[in-house]
């Protein structure tokens, strides 16, 4: 069977997946034979060394990509967020099952929030998705993150699949959750999945410092507190499959209250901070291609997002606030082959010219509710309408888009009958992308891109009482690529696969939004455009498959990103040409997944090297590095009767180590879990 | 094999090590000078939840200033100075530091900076001291039973030789500075948590019963009160950052009525001989901006007499003005630049005529200064 679709051209779902879902091994071979590769440099996760990580959220699994720094404060509830290649996280947009999490209100998605559960695969886009038949929002950000998470497939003979899984571990993690898959019709799936989780979050740290000699000066050691969390989600998705096209609806909920534990600080060991989350949405997509040539698809979603948070703590001030956002999205997408037509076509011979062109529009409405004092109720449409080109010949790729945005905001003061509108400038943005392979069929690429993006200020930036500043214009950020790539496989022997990825990129922040102190009182801030921060970096990526005998295969990954992120927003400062905050010099991830049957031995090592909390590099700022090795041990075989049974276990920082990611804000040391999964 | 690898890896770029006590950093800055004034402690108040209070020293006799001494003094004290320094103040021997956010008073030994104890005063602002006692503020009172959860604050006075607590005194919501004249103490409550319904007074506490014996309404949002060698008080009000402006009133303490109101804002404030030395930042909406002033005005005459003190240019380099304070003796001005709050600050020193002598980088929002005075005969200060 042929699998060398490129990813431009459209997959054919269902027989991917039925070979998905046969044996495991395929997988590996499915996903290396898969690297055909796309004109923009992508980074996935998927199958079996996706399963094999030990994480529980999005944010864990997103640690692997190159690139990527992830902002943890530590915890199963702690808030989890990821900047790449250091524009920060305001750049990143985050799609789940293609369509865009928003969040108008502060511009982060906290990916702590989003279960592993039910994920099938994570990738990662530097600049935009390889792809331009696509929402003109995919156009939107600097990097882009997609959760897919699974779509039903059923073997032939079977109608339903039933996974009911069991996790339960250190800080008191209790985690069942229950997946239904039932063929409706033969091109009509539903898929029912539901998860509850719960723990108490406690965990011991330990802070130590010693003297110049070696000897210790302190040494104590306390228990997390105010780290319990409790989420449940529910998820109801419909899959529909035409001739030349497919359908889906998609229902999601999800509900939590949790502690914030806070940063540990002198005096003060445990904080009592609560915020209760209710997340819902509805969305679904329609592709089709109408005729040969011409493909269309329509996206829509409506989301409704509650917040409270609560300080009870008599020693802080008392606040018990209420954000409710809501946004709604329409989105249009048209592609037409100019020339080469074949579009969905798997064998593609590269000698063709191939032509598209594509134009999408999207219009997004947000609003934003809060019982604050002052409070101005923001509410904002957008318009996003985009172009974008492909052109493939012989061995030269090309992508092209401009992304046109068109922001109206309007501002409801309660002392006022009328809203007050302002308009953002329109904003238009390019990006251009290029491959060319030298030495077909070596799969041999090199390839460049350039991007220009930027990110609107949020509602809290522009509006939030006393800080916002209404003035407020986008933050951009201009990315320069250059990379090369090398895949080889092979069916036989001992190497089946290695893959090498390496990117070189310089890429600018201007007009940075940055809170700045004003006036006589204490601790006022004010946001400004005040920034800027140049940053220049590479990623390598590395992966091997080996055949090491009978049925054993050993795959083994590892990734490179050094970022030298600088500020350079006042020459006056000491912060000067300094390492922006948070952002380490070096850092690495390495993963080996062994298989035998059903049996499946991974281990993972994360590092990240040595930071400054701020951008004046000097010693009271540093943060020492860090790095964790975890291991997992998996079981899976069937029943006499037909299921089959999935045992698993855990154990994360190996070592121990007691580490901070974010400054006071302790991570656990050692750590596990035990997982049971039947599938019927 | 990857795990060998891995630490190879590890080995060849940087690998974790043992978290030392930072050692203090220090610089010469200024000419050496002997007065019965020996130096001064600032104290940095970092940024809240950073953890980074932390105390600086500058001795007059060596000219050096010293960056972060706390942790090198105290190594043996988990989690070093804390969080968020609001207040410090030297009273008979011993050197007192408000640490807000650490909800402590943290106590050492005035010379050398030596940890004496803590009382723990939940979110506690300011200090004074008469006799044996000393008077902190806090704005963390009992919590009011209905939906406002309003808060009340107080006062709570504690003996400096026990260092307990042994009284409080309930006055307005979220007092600031504090003050004695004669048997009167006055608490400047500000009603910082109740926006849009500010306080607008100065509580009156009789020192003798230790219980508010009237409250003095001035302006809303009161900051910092002061008093003079007239008896007169001099009260900040923050104003409500919107149509209210900032200013500064004058009270005097036999009538208790308020006598003249400044139309200037303040930040911080220092009286010494006939003059009253400001800084302030106001943000003006238009601009988008922060309008720096540094004024002088004669507690005497009671007039603004300069607008600006800097007289070299250097205000031109200072973004955040935050705290000062004048030398007694010398009339040199110590002015701290707070910047963005998250990076280190810089420190100071103007001559009496405002001409730079020096300046200093810090740690994070350099804030309260200290004098430390000293006979001359006795050993010059060292740290342990």
């Amino acid at each position: 069977m042929a699998l060398c679709a490129a990813p431009v051209l459209a997959i054919n779902d269902t027989a991917l997946d039925s070979i998905y879902n046969q044996f495991t091994i395929d997988e590996v071979e499915v996903t290396a034979r898969r690297r055909e590769e796309p004109v923009i440099p992508v980074q996935k996760l998927e199958g079996a060394r996706l399963e094999g990580l030990s994480t529980q959220s999005v944010a864990d699994a997103a640690r692997y990509f190159s690139g990527v720094q992830l902002k943890d404060y530590g915890g199963v509830g702690g808030m989890k967020t990821i900047d790449v290649r250091s524009m920060g996280s305001h750049h990143l947009g985050v799609f789940y099952d293609g369509i865009e999490i928003g969040n108008a209100q502060n511009g982060t998605v906290d990916l702590g929030k989003f279960s592993m559960d039910n994920i099938e695969e994570l990738s990662l886009y530097n600049g935009q998705k390889s792809e331009i038949f696509q929402p003109a929002k995919d156009y939107g950000s600097a990097g882009t993150l997609y959760i897919k998470t699974r779509r039903p497939k059923f073997s032939s003979d079977k109608s339903y699949n039933v996974h009911v899984t069991m996790k339960a571990g250190t800080f008191g993690l209790a985690n069942p959750s229950i997946l239904y898959e039932q063929r409706l019709t033969d091109n009509i799936h539903l898929s029912a999945n539901a998860e509850y989780t719960y723990a108490n979050g406690r965990y011991h740290f330990r802070y130590r410092k010693v003297f110049p000699d070696g000897t210790v000066a302190w040494d104590t050691t306390a228990v997390r507190q105010n780290g319990d969390v409790q989420a449940g989600r529910g998820e109801v998705g419909i899959f529909g499959y035409l001739p030349e096209g497919k359908w889906h609806v998609k229902g999601y909920f999800y509900a939590s209250e949790k502690g914030i534990p806070g940063a540990i600080v002198n005096n003060v060991w445990k904080n009592s901070q609560r915020q209760w989350d209710r997340n819902a949405f509805v969305q679904g997509n329609f592709t089709k291609t109408f005729v040969r040539g011409y493909d269309f698809q329509f996206n829509a979603k409506y989301s409704n997002d509650w917040m409270r948070y609560l300080n009870p703590d008599t020693t802080l001030m008392y606040l018990d606030n209420v954000f409710t956002q809501q946004e709604v999205y329409l989105s249009m997408a048209h592609r037409v082959a100019i020339c080469g037509g074949q579009a969905v076509n798997n064998k593609l011979r590269r000698t063709d010219i191939n032509w598209d062109i594509s134009v999408s529009a999207d219009y997004q409405w947000n609003y934003l509710q809060a019982n604050l004092a002052n409070f101005v109720y923001p509410e904002r449409s957008t318009v996003l309408a985009a172009v974008a080109t492909q052109f493939y010949w012989q061995y030269f790729k090309a992508q092209a888009s401009v992304l046109g945005t068109f922001v109206f905001d309007k501002i409801h003061q309660p002392s006022q009958t009328m809203p007050t509108a302002s308009k953002q400038r329109p904003q238009f943005t390019p990006a251009v992308f290029v491959s060319y392979q030298p030495y077909l069929p070596e799969q041999l690429y090199l390839r460049a891109f350039y991007k220009r993006i930027f990110r609107m200020p949020t509602f809290n930036d522009l509006y939030y009482t006393d800080v916002g500043n209404i003035a407020l214009l986008p933050e951009y950020t201009t990315q320069y690529d250059g990379g090369i790539q090398y895949d080889k496989t092979w069916s036989q022997g001992t190497f089946r696969m290695v893959s090498l990825k390496a990117d070189g990129y310089f890429n600018q922040v201007k007009n940075k939004i940055v809170a700045i102190p004003k006036g006589n009182g204490q601790y006022r801030w004010q946001m400004m455009n005040l920034g800027y921060v140049e940053i220049r970096g590479c990623d390598v990526n590395l992966s091997t498959t080996l055949h090491c005998g009978k049925e054993v295969f050993l795959t083994v990954a590892g990734t490179y990103t050094y970022q030298k992120a600088q500020d350079f927003t006042d020459p006056e400062e000491i912060t000067y040409g300094g390492q922006i905050a948070y952002i380490p010099w070096h850092s690495c991830s390495a993963t080996a997944n062994l298989m035998w049957k059903g049996l499946c031995v991974n281990y993972a090592f994360i590092y990240v090297g040595e930071r400054y909390t701020n951008s004046a590099n000097i010693p009271v700022n540093h943060l020492q590095p860090w790095y964790t090795h975890d291991m997992s041990i998996s079981y899976e075989f069937p029943l006499k009767t037909g299921q089959r049974l999935h045992f698993a276990v855990e154990i994360n920082n190996l070592l121990n180590q007691q580490y901070e990611v974010i400054l006071n804000y302790p991570m656990p040391g050692i750590n596990g879990k035990g997982i049971v999964k039947i599938i019927i | 094999m990857v795990c060998v690898l891995c630490s190879v890896f590890c080995a060849l770029i940087a690998c974790r090590h043992e978290e030392p006590i930072l050692p203090s950093e220090e610089e010469q800055h200024g000419e050496k000078d002997t007065t019965e004034i020996v130096g001064f402690y600032l104290l940095n108040e970092g940024n809240m939840g950073n953890n980074k209070a932390s105390l600086d020293y500058y001795d007059y006799a060596s000219a050096t200033y010293k960056r972060n001494i706390y942790a090198e003094v105290n190594p043996d004290v988990p989690k070093e100075m804390g969080d968020v320094g609001n207040d410090l103040q030297i009273y008979g021997s011993r050197l007192y530091a408000v640490i807000n956010c650490s909800n402590k008073i943290e106590i050492m030994d005035a010379k050398t900076a030596k940890r004496i104890g803590q009382i723990d005063v939940p979110n506690c602002r300011y200090l004074c001291f008469q006799g044996q006692y000393g008077y902190i503020t806090s704005y963390a009172g009992p919590v009011s039973l209905d939906a406002s959860h309003a808060q009340i604050g107080y006062v709570a006075r504690f003996d400096t030789a026990t260092l307990e607590i042994n009284a409080t005194c309930l006055v307005g919501y979220q007092p600031d500075e504090l003050t004695i004249v004669g048997n009167k103490m006055y608490v400047a409550n500000s009603g910082g948590y109740m926006v849009p319904n500010y306080e607008n007074t100065l509580s009156v506490i009789d020192i003798a019963s230790f219980t508010e014996v009237k409250r003095i309404p001035v302006a809303i949002n009161l900051h910092r009160v002061r008093a003079d060698k007239n008896g007169l008080l001099w009260v900040t009000s923050r104003g409500d950052y919107y149509d209210v402006p900032a200013k500064l009133y004058c009270l005097d303490t036999k009538t208790d009525q308020v006598v003249d109101m400044l139309d200037i804002a303040v930040s911080d404030l220092d009286i010494v001989g006939d003059s009253l030395y400001a800084c302030a930042t106001a943000w003006d909406n238009v601009t988008m901006t922060n309008t720096v002033s540094y004024s002088i005005v004669d507690i005497n005459t009671r007039k603004v007499v300069c607008t600006n003190f800097i007289t070299d240019g250097t205000d031109l380099n200072i973004k955040k003005p935050y705290g000062i304070k004048v030398h007694p003796l010398t009339h040199d001005i110590y002015l701290t630049d707070a910047k963005n709050y998250v990076s280190p600050g810089t420190l100071y020193c103007f001559s009496p005529e405002g001409t730079m002598r020096w300046s200093v980088r810090t740690g994070d929002i350099p804030a309260h200064f200290a004098f430390l005075r000293m006979p001359r005969e006795l050993s010059q200060n060292g740290e342990n």
